[in-house]
């Protein structure tokens, strides 16, 4: 892109904007990584066709492959079920593959239960369910208070969790990725599964908020 | 019945093949710091809980996996319950609030040892 930025295409807005440019020097990861892929492609160990397939692959994985996932269950007992025993082969019934081999536990929230998931370490997360983790839940402020003042952090979630339910959060640190199985919200009945997914959300899956429905807004 | 157990018991499992803990066991996250990439954070170190569940099947240590060394380290990973209330002396909350963390096998061990 020029510097210029000369505006002889059709513009819908009128506004002057900068260009849009990368002026940044590249930090020190981004330069072991340009430097790391170079060498992989020149040796012939990884060819840039597979460096895109994987790009490919990630994109494809959203937030609305769990919300499906979460929609079944609360509408097929026996999917349910199974998706508790073994979260992957649950998932995989529908069509989600676990292309990075970890294993999931699905994690049920119910009246006297409530899970919250993070990873202490670094950032571990279902991926080839939901796809990539929000910022937040890879920065230290999060990973350092869910597990120590997880109900505080909730609160600022806008979700406030009776002390009569036990608050479960699950650290994942190595083979296992968690996800949450929130409550389905009363005055749903009437939903059909596609309905349904469309009301869970990423957090609702990570358990810092709960699933809601306003009937009166639907 | 009695000559299938007898036989059964003959069975020598090799190291690491069969679960240590089973679904209900009290115990004790080790307290070694170890240089390099470990995957049992600090926080957690020391402190003691029961196995929720051995997670079905044998897996590689990704501790050892970190440094390329996967051959013959394979063991169990076990779902592991502690309190809120055991790691944190000061926690604000219900005193049912848990944490549950996957701890692979060389990193717990049994209370009474300890």
């Amino acid at each position: 892109m020029s510097e210029q930025h000369d505006h002889d295409h059709d513009h819908d807005h009128d506004h002057d904007h900068a260009p849009i440019t990368v002026d940044e020097k590249p930090g020190y990861f981004d330069l072991m990584e340009t430097a790391v892929r170079e060498l992989l492609i020149e040796r012939k160990l990884f060819g840039a066709d597979e460096i895109r397939r994987q790009i490919e692959v990630l994109d494809s994985r959203t937030p609305a492959l769990g919300a499906k996932v979460v929609a079944r269950a609360w509408t097929d007992a026996d999917f349910k079920s199974r998706l508790l025993e073994n979260g992957r082969t649950g998932c995989e019934e529908l069509g989600i593959t676990f292309y990075d081999d970890t294993q999931l536990i699905v994690l049920e929230n119910t009246p006297a239960v409530h899970n919250l998931i993070v990873c202490t370490l670094c950032s571990c997360y279902p991926r080839p369910v939901l796809g990539l983790p929000p910022d937040w839940y890879k920065l230290k402020p999060y990973r350092a208070r869910a597990v120590y003042e997880p109900r505080a952090v909730l609160e600022e979630f806008g979700t406030s969790i009776p002390d009569d339910v036990e608050i479960r959060v699950s650290d994942s640190t190595a083979i296992i990725r968690y996800l949450v199985l929130p409550m389905r919200p009363v005055g749903t009945e009437h939903l059909n599964e596609a309905q349904l997914a469309d009301l869970v959300t990423r957090d609702a899956m990570i358990g810092v908020i709960q699933v809601g429905y306003d009937r009166e807004a639907a | 019945m009695s000559a299938t157990l007898k036989k059964l018991t003959a069975v020598v499992p090799a190291d690491g093949e069969v679960p240590l803990f089973k679904e209900g066991d009290a115990v004790v996250i080790a307290t070694r710091s170890p240089i390099g990439h470990y995957r049992m954070p600090t926080y957690l170190r020391g402190k003691s809980g029961n196995i929720e569940a051995v997670i079905p099947g044998r897996a590689v240590d990704n501790e050892e996996e970190g440094y390329g060394r996967n051959a013959g380290s394979k063991g169990y990973y076990y779902r592991v319950a502690i309190p809120m209330t055991e790691i944190w002396p000061d926690y604000i909350g219900s005193a049912n609030d848990g944490l549950r963390i996957e701890i692979f096998e060389n990193w717990l061990e049994n209370p009474t040892d300890v």
